[in-house]
């Protein structure tokens, strides 16, 4: 333990801790901007600035390590005026129009303001030119940019992508793809990470909340919604209620008091997609134990992020790619046909609506492929954060809602659904079917939960012993069955690394675009609750738990849409509909033309004019004091000069030294 | 991935030649530290600038994001994502200079060269660029052109200096 002062007590802390976390530990809050616990930690927004005694310049709390002794001053008046500043100065070159902003009230930006108590900022600096990137998944509005950094460490470091990163310098630096591509034109899996890291409105959904009601208010529309498993778990937070709770049924309702005509359950065509994918999945072992040809591992196609990633990064590898539709994309697919045809309406007279944890599912719909006589299976896509803004904009008191269910037919489901919102859910729910269709017993897993792949880990795998098959699988015998799990595109990378060097030894893969799944999606709650993966986890195990029927292959609305309906799994029909194809990108889109740019921004000219406000000399003309007593305060001038220069010091030098260290030594070497 | 598939646009073998020259330089310096910023020192040297798909190139034989090598590249003013000229104007604006009408010099040379900052004249002679300081404030206001640092200037000193260039065919 250390011991520390702080602000004049004396206190302790665990070995190791950064000053933030000591003074988190002794229940001290000190504002922060760009830190992202256990994420992202580079001291660039200076804001979490304290007095340690003996240091010259204020430090910030979140990169300095607490040392036995220190004496600490959290809320000194000079750290209280420097936080002020500072928080002015990122304000003077941001583009404060809150009520025309998505994070209006839910910014972490406004937050820190109230809790610095600024009102309005003194500086009014030139804003540095800032294009609006719309692509059909994320929109990236740079005029809200704080440079925080998090998504870039978000977008290279845990996803593995690298489509983030800092371009330009000084006053012109930008976060976004290299040579400032838009990113609906470049390898962007749009998995919507950086939108759920992003403390301001700069990364977010690229909305059709607009969308969605036009169709709900045209009444020559039927207007059908379907949600994702891992909503359920979610949304509550949005209305203040805790982590992970379950709320279902308030869910269905408030999605009726909206005015869809159905409400539907993506839960429904997850059990559909395990009958065709687990079908095609034994068709593939099949084929591969009787010397035809056939491609294995087979992977879950489920994710479109993933989907998107796996075609740009490794396109000669698609093959692997179960051909089935994502859920929803069936669901849409099957109300498009076969209910359309149960109610007498036209296909296009129908309006789908998805409500997605994901933000790469609003490419999803948009994609060629997944359209059936020229109808979109899907119309529009809602994250779950979008749902909730028009729970509240329609002033729905979403928690005193009473529960409602599912609309039949396509609303009722097996428990088995609801865990594909989770990292190995998809692979548990397909091996409780395919292991009872082939052995006729039951899956040998506790509660019908298989173990190893349950969990948060990046790479989980299982192997499952194929005993006393049924006769007409008897080419299964004694089978030992691999299967992996992965979730975040860090770890799918590892995993295709390895297929692509023929070395990888399983059956079947499941990989989610998201570290967790779905309950972690990208268009997910942002929450503050450090165990937000875990409890949504655990509640949706529980939902599953919960339902009488636990095995897709058991759902009467399942059973009863073959014979009515589809005939066989994977049947004709069912491939008409429910499956589709891959198209190979390539890394810098070079074997496409697709791109899912929605409006190319104009690069602004560099012009002299921002080479002079980049200039730290200019910079008292440009503070505008409001009174005269501030005027006069010599101390405070000499403090924000200070701390300007110190922010602007920081920038260049974080990322200079290093960097030209190395310059340096390679002329140095090219000298000798 | 191999970075194989961004050949087949090279089939101009003088082009080829260029970047089978930097790929041997990458192969020299790769897994060293700091890698990145010596290859692209390097690969500007050989093929005068460096163009997106140059830029790939070296990110996919690096197995880097692209965006990283574009952001080092944007960051250095050394660096050019564009052709250059046959030399480069550089007008300080540190404070000295920018106090004493450097500014006057930019105005000017955008004018009578028609060169947006950043940018290179269309017949290819001058790449128009600004500095910080360049050590000579008190001499100010300075220019560089190539290596050469030209103090004290005004519009008709330079006028004059331009000129020069274009009479002697750009002397060294
Ligand atoms: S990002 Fe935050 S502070 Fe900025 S305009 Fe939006 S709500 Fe306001
Ligand atoms: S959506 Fe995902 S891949 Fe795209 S920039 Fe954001 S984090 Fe990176
Ligand atoms: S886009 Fe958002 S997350 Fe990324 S640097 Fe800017 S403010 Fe931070
Ligand atoms: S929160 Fe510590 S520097 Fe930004
Ligand atoms: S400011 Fe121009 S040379 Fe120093």
């Amino acid at each position: 333990m250390l011991n520390l002062t702080i602000n004049g007590k004396a206190v302790t802390a665990p070995e190791g801790s950064t000053i933030l976390e000591a003074a988190k530990y002794n229940h001290i809050k000190i504002p922060t901007l760009c830190h992202l616990d256990n994420i992202h930690s580079i001291g660039s927004c200076r804001i979490c600035v304290v007095e340690v005694e003996g240091a010259r310049t204020l430090q910030a709390a979140c990169i300095t390590k607490a040392v036995d002794g220190m004496v600490i001053e959290t809320n000194s008046e000079r750290v209280q005026k420097a936080r002020k500043v500072l928080y002015e100065l990122l304000m003077s070159d941001h583009n404060d129009d809150c009520l025309n902003c998505k994070r209006n009230t839910t910014c972490e930006l406004q937050e820190l303001g109230k809790m610095l108590g600024v009102e309005q900022s003194r500086f009014e600096g030139e804003q540095s030119s800032s294009p609006l990137d719309v692509s059909v998944s994320i929109t990236r509005d740079l005029s809200k940019c704080v440079l925080c950094r998090r998504c870039i460490t978000v977008c290279n470091e845990i996803q593995g992508v690298g489509i983030l990163n800092a371009q330009n310098r000084g006053f012109e630096t930008v976060i976004g793809p290299g040579m400032d591509l838009p990113l609906g034109s470049v390898n962007c899996s749009f998995c919507g990470q950086c939108t759920v890291v992003c403390p301001v409105g700069a990364l977010k959904e690229t909305s059709s909340v607009e969308k969605v009601w036009a169709a709900i208010n045209d009444k020559s529309k039927r207007v059908v919604v379907q949600v994702a498993p891992a909503i359920r778990v979610a949304i509550g937070e949005e209305f203040g209620l805790p982590a992970g709770t379950r709320v279902t049924g308030k869910l269905a309702s408030a999605l009726s008091y909206l005015g869809f005509d159905d409400i539907f359950d993506t839960n429904w065509a997850a059990d559909l997609t395990i009958i065709e994918e687990g079908t095609e999945f034994l068709n593939r072992v099949k084929n591969a134990l009787t010397g035809r040809k056939s491609v294995l591992p087979m992977i879950t196609s489920c994710s479109p992020g993933w989907i998107k990633f796996i075609e740009h990064t490794f396109p000669d590898q698609v093959a692997h790619l179960s051909t089935c539709k994502s859920p929803h994309m069936m669901m849409g697919a099957v109300v498009k046909s076969y209910y359309a045809a149960k109610l007498g309406i036209r296909p296009e007279d129908m309006f789908v609506v998805s409500i997605m944890p994901c933000t790469a599912k609003k490419s999803e719909i948009v994609r060629s492929e997944m359209k059936n006589n020229g109808v979109p299976n899907v119309d529009a896509v809602l994250t779950c954060r979008e749902l909730a803004d028009m729970i509240k904009e329609a002033g729905i008191d979403f928690v005193n809602l009473p529960d409602r269910e599912f609309d039949v037919p396509l609303g009722m489901s097996s428990g088995a659904a609801d865990i594909f919102g989770i990292t190995g859910g998809v692979m548990e729910a397909a091996l409780r079917t395919v292991y009872e269709l082939v052995t006729g017993r039951e899956l040998p897993f506790d509660k019908l939960h298989v173990t190893p792949i349950v969990g948060l880990e990046r790479i989980k795998e299982a192997t499952i012993k194929i005993e006393n098959p049924l006769e007409q699988y008897s080419y299964l015998d004694g089978l030992e069955v691999k299967v992996a799990v992965t979730s975040g595109l860090k770890g799918a990378r590892i995993l295709m690394e390895q297929i692509a060097r023929g070395e990888s030894p399983y059956h079947f893969i499941e990989v989610m675009g998201c570290p967790g799944g779905c309950i972690t999606g990208g268009g997910q709650p942002r929450s503050a609750d450090p165990e937000v993966r875990e409890k949504r986890l655990k509640n949706l195990y529980d939902e599953d738990e919960s339902k009488t029927i636990r095995k897709s292959h058991e759902n009467p609305y399942i059973i009863s849409f073959y014979k009515e309906f589809l005939g066989e799994p994977n049947s004709h029909l069912a491939h008409e509909l429910l499956h589709t194809h891959y198209v190979k990108r390539g890394k810098y889109n070079e074997h496409t033309t697709e791109t899912f740019v929605l409006d190319v921004p104009k690069p602004e000219k560099r012009s002299i004019r921002t080479v002079k406000a980049a200039e730290p000399q200019e910079m008292p003309e440009t503070v505008k004091v409001r009174s005269r007593e501030e005027l006069e305060s010599v101390t405070i001038l000499n403090l924000e000069a200070e701390n300007k220069r110190l922010k602007r010091e920081l920038e260049d030098t974080l990322e200079t030294v290093d960097i030209l260290k190395r310059v340096i030594a390679d002329y140095v070497q090219q000298g000798k | 991935m191999d970075s194989n598939v961004l050949c087949k646009c090279r089939e101009d073998s003088e082009e080829q030649k260029k970047y089978d020259e930097i790929r041997n330089i990458i192969d020299l310096y790769r897994g060293k530290e700091g890698c990145l910023i010596q290859v692209l020192h390097a690969a500007q040297k050989i093929y005068g600038y460096l163009p997106l798909e140059l830029q790939r190139f070296i990110a996919d034989a690096l197995n880097i994001p692209f965006s990283e090598v574009s952001g080092v590249v944007s960051f250095y003013s050394f660096f050019s994502v564009k052709p250059r000229g046959e030399h480069t104007i550089r007008v300080c604006l540190g404070t000295a200079c920018y106090v004493r009408g450097g500014k006057k010099l930019v105005e000017h040379i955008q004018k009578t060269l028609d060169v947006e900052l950043g940018g290179t004249t269309s017949d290819g002679k001058f790449t128009f660029e600004v500095a910080r300081c360049i050590g000579a404030c008190g001499l100010a206001p300075a220019i560089m052109i190539d290596d050469v640092v030209y103090k004290q200037m005004t519009p008709t000193k330079l006028d004059s200096l331009l000129a020069k260039f274009y009479e002697r065919g750009g002397e060294k």
